[in-house]
């Protein structure tokens, strides 16, 4: 039997709010500002009406008098070969922001890149994306980018910046200058700066990440004598232990572990094996949330969790741990490690050296080394040293830095002493920043000269040895920027460019001016040989880190653990309006941060009990959350605070990557109220053992008694109906649970459905019109979603907005659940464990049923069906009834409230109705971004999903100019093609070879549609969630549910 | 009295019956005419010799058997092979220019536009005033009976009010006889009831005049502007016969078919530097200088003759716009010209007559869906279709009819999500 799922406290209560939550198609009272003054004192009076009904019509006799506007069309004056106009070329480059790298191909469509793609011949993320790559190429078109070089503030031009650097240059003499840099993966790019620090006696490079992974580096260079970070193989592992490593969000290389992760995640029916993932943490994470099995417990206890884990794969006994429940888990996880030897891996997030040696010994004492962990390629992308930098801000303030280059580097906002650097900083007398945007930094050098952005650029990236990856400019620069590496070479007297140099670097290496084209075709140069190699293991450090961490401090007040989301990162993300308005995967919040709570902490701090109804729906209902004030390490923040189960009871979580300048954009500054948008939480940070430490203890928290909205989607888009229970939208079960009855969910469908004479008379019994339902001559178009293999990582859902146009339409209209996105990810908790529940996602997007309901309401066929199953929607038809939204089970119909696109024909309709950031949207410049192939919405029409019918179309005519039958590869959806672990399958049903059918009858077992007993015949199906848990622990999971049940009655 | 009053409500109801039985009417007629233009326009007037023979008269001549005619439309070329003489000594009268083959017509669709054939005939026969007549001129058009009926109509609801008027008088008095005391009597003008009709009757007519009104904003059918360089497709693809993919390359490829850059005329135009053919005329009747025009796009070009030309110094041509369609509107040529096989006649009209460009169809949703119905997919030749197993195999047991062949329709092409996403 399906368990109990739940969105929200209140549905796990079935509290009184949402009891009538559930009832109201929309959030909020409709926007008809009714009072009781009659009608001629009311906001609109009739005489209004009349004014209106007069204007409206002069308005149109005027417009039909109006001459037409003539148009120009304006061909080439010398077309280059190559380009058609209105045909789209993938040109293939890397996305590289702040050490991350990943091949991507950029979309360009008549001049203007428009969607980042993951590129398949990529063997490292072999095609996936993340929520970040996919909202890269927005930065492109960010109004907030620097437009031309300056010197203190003003406009320059290169040459007189040139001139003026050279210069200071001289007059420095023998200090030092220092490049500061994030990690750097470009082996050119590390030759123009070994060139520029050979003509500059004593000038140093230093490598500075705001998260950096030092722990890892100089744990290895200990116990392997290697200052790099192999790679890991989650493929090869039958079980995994995280400890607090955000693997599939934010962990080193997100995108590559998730599609390795989901190998092992995939279930074939027919011998149903699975890996494990056990996860301890502090604070939810979309990994934890992931994880079959997932254990809470404080930061400071992460040391001794290594070392007990250690202690138990050696087996001995565990010393250390006071908690009983983290004892058995830890007992039990070491269990499982040691039977799999050789197929285990054990990761830990932790920036601590000595928990990353203990790690390392736990990895050893597995056989990881040459299966799951593969040093024979070790990643360019994590290279910073805290202690390196730590120094460097120590030689500025002792004076003896002459001059700081800094490019990808933000120290002002991100290192925790920042006064100390910004006093460094000011006595170093040549300051330039290459930054693109005015960040903390930027404000204070000197001299700017921006540098492109990525997609502006040339270059090269090494992303693992071996594994190599170009850059190719997709359209021409901006504004009046220089590439960083242009200007280096320029000030060490160099004669070429930097497009010569590598050029020259790589026409050797690949073969020539042929083999260079190719290359930079395929965008990526990789290894030959790639057998897994292993690295000698010196344990002499173990011993020293074991004692280290045994004399560590034992907490015991609240601690703070500071966390990076999905989307945002270490602050890469927030002056994103796309990975702004994505809802947090975890949280599902959006345009914030906050601090995450425990519900235990809950009761205590805020006195909210959220088993007691009234409270929960108090906190839970309306938007403003109570502000906590948290001082820890000499600083204090107010922040709302949101109760997330599965974290630990006495920790809290701050999401880095909040509380930017104002310059940075719109997105990251709210004009109205004059605050930035959330806080930075870097000054929490600390310097532990010579690595930052983003685990706080001494944290004192107090309840101001203010309140702060924040703007979570989680609750909207609920909806009951008589026919079916919102919860059963959800299908879900255990490993060993399948195997003792692998047709469980079959058996429930056909319960579900019996009524009507079961599944197999199910489509012609459950309606009374007649069964034409079927009738798709040629293509019936499908789409599968496995839950499995599904980490709600919202790739897909940045992926839909940028292919689909979908507005942007900020926090306070997020607030009012008028959020736009087509494609939501829901998450659900399920069992009774309110601290620690299980955590399913699962992606909602129109489901295109064969029997809409949404169809029949439509009082102007706006929205009716095509005959390849599609449910259209139609924008010019639409008169914004709603009735179809209010009719859909599955609440995936978005409205235009306002004119979030600026595209009506009315001009300044935007002006005080939508906040700067929406206004923004639709600036010429950001507009650039916009899909010429699909419609941009106005106000007052329905939207959602449409299967990417763009793409359809286009794979339809490739097919017809092709004169054969269409194939899978013709055609990928956008957010299939984003998923970094194809959980997605797209394609003809009625084609017995194609994608979505061999997956469809591959998994008979575990298919299921969402909401089936309304027969509304959807076109999507789902694949349910194995859990790879035991047999045992579900049986007392299933008594509890039991007693609850019994409660309830 | 009482009959009287139940006599006025039938005339009113017949009056309205009459008026949408000749709207109705209409529309066959129209079928007929929107045919004529799709399949023989381009080569044939009613009244005018083109390419074809002019068409008035048609069925006379072919002696009124019209077997033979639908065989001849639906296959000229294996009508021909039949020794026809009257066919024969057609096609040598015109060079033995074949004609084009219209399997796809049904005999209903032929008949359909040889009627219309007929009517317009006999308009332009019947006013004789109005010139050359012009098939296409609104003259045909009245040849239905729609001003009939509205007089009738118009006559009929005038009875039909007089009768109520007169019922309300022999009501009035016979009330007064029997000695019931009635209000004062109210004119009609003041007559609410009647203030209502005529209200009623405004706001429909109104109505409907707005809605046409505005459906017709944006619409520029016929809309030929002067062009920064007097280019004539008809010297260019009609007289000297260049392929249209010539110039409008993407027209294979892509959504656009483009307007060919600056290069692509030059290619040609390196060589050909001044104009020889017959004079041309504008609109207007003025005569053309080609060799000026030339020298136009000499200019934008950047060349000067007796030397090589450097492409890069090339500044693009800002043509006018003629073919406009809204945004929510997606239209691709690869799909219609390559993949459907649709002449460029079909949309543009005789391109290859024309001096500037003039918009021949008015480009409406209306225009789009009719031609959908009714054109035929490449169902056998693209290998496409293969999926579209059950139309195979109704075509072969005859359930679809082969000569009307699977249309656009048919596979979904009038389903709004083809055109607007």
């Amino acid at each position: 039997m399906s368990k109990h799922h739940w969105q929200s406290f209140g549905e796990l209560n079935n509290s009184d709010a949402y009891k009538q939550s559930v009832n109201d198609e929309f959030q909020e009272q409709l926007p008809t500002e009714v009072d009781d003054k009659g009608f001629l004192e009311a906001k609109h009076p009739r005489r209004d009406f009349l004014k209106f009904l007069g204007f409206s019509t002069a308005a149109a006799a005027v417009a039909a008098s109006c001459e037409m506007p003539v148009k120009k069309a304006i061909p080439f004056a010398n077309k280059p070969e190559d380009i058609v106009p209105g045909n789209s070329v993938n040109y293939a480059t890397t996305y590289i922001q702040d050490g991350d790298a990943v091949s991507v191909l950029a979309k360009v469509r008549d001049g203007r890149p428009i969607k980042i793609e993951g590129n398949d011949l990529s063997p490292i993320t072999k095609g996936g994306t993340s929520a970040r790559v996919q909202a890269s190429v927005l930065d492109l078109y960010d109004t907030a980018r620097l437009r031309f070089p300056t010197i203190d503030g003003n406009e320059a031009k290169l040459e007189d910046v040139d001139k003026a650097v050279a210069a200071a240059i001289g007059e420095l003499g023998s200090a030092p200058i220092t490049i500061l840099t994030s990690t750097i993966v470009s082996p050119t790019t590390k030759e123009v700066i070994s060139q520029f620090i050979a003509k500059h006696a004593g000038s140093k490079h230093i490598v500075y990440d705001a998260v950096s992974y030092s722990g890892i580096l100089l744990a290895n260079e200990a116990t392997y004598g290697k200052k790099v970070i192999p790679s890991y193989r989650f493929d090869n592992a039958k079980i995994i232990v995280s400890l607090s490593a955000d693997f599939l969000g934010t962990w080193l290389s997100p995108i590559e572990f998730s599609k390795q992760y989901s190998i092992g995640k995939k279930l074939d029916e027919k011998k149903p094996e699975m890996s494990k993932h056990i996860h301890f943490e502090s604070v939810a994470s979309l990994t934890g949330s992931n994880a079959d099995e997932r254990f809470l417990h404080r930061p400071s206890e992460t040391g001794a969790i290594a070392v007990a884990l250690l202690a138990a794969i050696n087996g001995q006994t565990i010393s250390g741990i006071n908690d009983a429940k983290l004892k058995a888990a830890i007992e039990k996880t070491a269990k499982e490690l040691s039977a799999k030897k050789g197929e285990a891996l054990v990761v830990a997030g932790s920036n601590d050296k000595n928990i990353q040696i203990v790690v390392n010994a736990i990895n050893e004492a597995l056989q990881a080394g040459g299966k799951t962990i593969d040093w024979s390629a070790t990643y360019n992308t994590k290279a910073g040293i805290d202690a390196d930098f730590a120094k460097l801000v120590d030689d500025m303030n002792a004076g003896s830095v002459g001059g700081l280059l800094i490019l990808g580097a933000n120290p002002v906002y991100s290192w925790f002493e920042s006064k100390k650097f910004v006093d460094g900083l000011k006595k170093v007398k040549l300051t330039v920043s290459f930054s693109g945007k005015a960040d903390e930094t930027t404000q204070l050098c000197k001299y700017v000269i921006p540098s492109h952005h990525y997609l502006e650029s040339w270059g090269d990236a090494e992303i693992k040895t071996g594994y190599f990856s170009l850059l190719q400019p997709t359209i021409y620069p901006l504004f009046k920027t220089r590439q960083f590496q242009d200007s280096l070479l320029s000030w060490s007297g160099s004669t070429s460019d930097y497009l010569t140099l590598l050029k020259g670097y790589w026409s050797s290496k690949v073969g020539g001016e042929t083999g260079w084209d190719k290359a930079l075709q395929d965008g990526v140069i990789n290894p030959a040989n790639t057998t897994l190699a292993s690295a000698s293991f010196s344990s002499t450090s173990v011993a020293g880190a074991t004692a280290a961490i045994a004399s560590y401090k034992k907490v015991t007040t609240t601690e703070l653990y500071l966390y990076q989301k999905v989307a945002i990162g270490a602050g890469e993300g927030t002056a994103n309006p796309w990975l702004q308005e994505m809802p947090d995967p975890v949280t599902k919040a959006t345009w914030d941060n906050y601090l995450i709570v425990s519900p235990a902490k809950a009761k205590t701090l805020l006195n909210i009990d959220l088993t007691n109804n009234g409270q929960a729906d108090a906190y839970e209902v309306k938007p403003p959350k109570h502000v906590v004030s948290i001082t820890a390490n000499g600083v204090t923040v107010k922040l709302p605070a949101l109760i997330i189960p599965g974290t630990h009871p006495d920790t809290v979580g701050i999401a880095l990557g909040y509380g930017r300048t104002k310059e940075l954009g719109k997105s990251v500054f709210n004009d109205e109220v004059g605050i930035s948008v959330g806080v930075n939480a870097f000054p929490f940070a600390s310097l532990a053992n010579g690595t930052v430490s983003f685990a706080v203890s001494e944290v004192k928290l107090s309840d101001t008694g203010d309140k702060f909205p924040v703007a979570l989607t989680q609750t909207h888009n609920i909806y009951n109906t008589t026919q079916g229970n919102r919860t059963e939208v959800m299908k879900e079960l255990t490993l060993a649970e399948y195997k003792a009855n692998p047709t469980e969910i079959l058996e429930d469908r056909e319960a579900e459905v019996k009524p009507y004479g079961g599944l197999a008379n199910y489509q012609a019994n459950g309606t009374i019109y007649p069964n034409s339902m079927n009738d798709r001559p040629g293509i019936k178009w499908g789409l599968n979603v496995d839950l499995n293999t599904c980490t709600g990582c919202g790739a897909c859902v940045v992926a839909c907005t940028a292919e689909n146009n979908v507005a942007i339409v900020g926090k306070p209209e997020v607030l009012r659940g008028h959020e736009m996105q087509w494609l939501r990810i829901d998450r659900y908790y399920s069992g009774n464990d309110l601290e620690n529940p299980k955590v399913v996602f699962q992606p909602l997007m129109c489901q295109h049923c064969d029997n809409a309901p949404c169809e029949n309401v439509c009082p102007v066929a706006a929205t009716n069906h095509s005959s390849e199953g599609l449910n259209q929607m139609t924008y010019n038809r639409c008169i914004g009834t709603r009735y179809c939204a209010n009719n859909c089970p599955y609440k995936v119909r978005r409205f235009n409230w306002a004119d979030y696109t600026g595209a009506d024909s009315f001009q300044d309709n935007q002006e005080g109705i939508v906040n700067d950031v929406v206004l923004n949207m639709s600036d010429d410049l950001t507009r650039m971004v916009l899909n010429p192939d699909v419609t941009v919405r106005s106000r007052g029409v329905i939207e959602k999903c449409s299967f990417c019918v763009q793409r359809l179309q286009s794979a339809k005519l490739t097919a017809k100019k092709e004169s054969r039958p269409m194939v899978d590869s013709d055609i990928k959806v956008a957010c299939q093609q984003a998923c970094p672990t194809n959980a997605i399958s797209f394609g003809n049903a009625n084609d017995k070879k194609s994608l979505i059918t061999v997956t469809r009858q591959d998994n008979p077992n575990r298919l299921f549609l969402s909401l089936e007993q309304l027969h509304v015949l959807p076109n999507v199906t789902y694949l349910a969630k194995v859990r790879n848990i035991e047999e045992e622990e579900k049986a007392s999971e299933k008594k509890e549910e039991k007693k609850s049940e019994k409660k309830e009655a | 009295m009482a009959f009287l009053k139940s006599l006025s409500i039938p005339t009113l109801i017949l009056s309205v019956v009459l008026l949408t039985g000749s709207f109705l009417n209409k529309v066959s007629a129209q079928d007929g005419k929107a045919l004529f233009s799709q399949n023989c326009a381009s080569c044939h007037a009613v009244n005018k010799r083109l390419t074809g023979p002019a068409l008035a008269g048609v069925e006379d001549r072919w002696g009124g058997d019209k077997t033979k005619l639908h065989a001849w439309i639906h296959n000229s070329a294996a009508f021909l092979k039949t020794g026809d003489a009257y066919a024969n000594n057609l096609y040598n009268e015109y060079n033995k220019t074949a004609m084009n083959l219209f399997p796809q017509l049904t005999d209903k669709e032929i008949d359909a536009i040889l009627g219309y054939i007929s009517t317009a005939a006999k308009a332009a026969s019947a006013a004789p005033a109005a010139g050359t007549a012009n098939p296409n001129d609104a003259k045909g058009e009245e040849s239905d009976n729609t001003l009939l009926f509205g007089i009738l109509t118009l006559v009929l609801a005038v009875i039909a009010l007089v009768l109520l008027q007169v019922n309300s008088n022999l009501k009035k008095l016979a009330d007064e006889k029997e000695g019931i005391r009635s209000a004062e009597p109210v004119p009609f003008w003041k007559n609410k009831a009647y203030i209502a009709i005529v209200v009623v009757i405004l706001f429909i007519s109104g109505g409907y005049m707005t809605t046409k009104g505005a459906i017709g904003l944006g619409r520029s059918q016929n809309y030929q502007p002067a062009q920064p360089i007097y280019y004539s497709h008809k010297v260019h693809a009609g007289v000297n016969q260049i392929n249209c993919q010539y110039c409008h390359i993407g027209v294979y490829q892509g959504k656009q078919a483009t307007i060919p850059s600056v290069n692509i005329c030059m290619n040609c135009h390196m060589a050909i530097n001044e104009y020889k053919g017959a004079k041309i005329y504008n609109e207007e009747g003025d005569e053309v200088n080609g060799t000026n025009e030339i020298k136009k796009l000499y200019k934008y070009a950047g060349f000067e003759e007796g030397k090589p030309w450097d492409a890069s110094k090339a500044k693009p041509i800002e043509w006018v716009r003629i073919h406009n369609l809204p945004d929510h509107v997606y239209f691709n040529h690869a799909q219609h010209v390559k993949a459907g096989q649709v002449a460029c006649q079909t949309c543009h009209g005789e391109i290859q007559k024309m001096g500037e460009v003039k918009q021949f169809a008015s480009l409406g949703m209306g225009w789009c869906v009719n031609c959908h119905r009714e054109t035929k997919v490449q169902f056998k030749d693209n290998g496409f279709y293969s999926i579209y197993e059950k139309y195979h195999a109704d075509l072969k047991s005859g359930k679809i009819d082969s000569t009307k062949g699977v249309t656009v329709e048919m596979i979904g092409g009038t389903e709004c999500q083809k055109c607007h996403y």
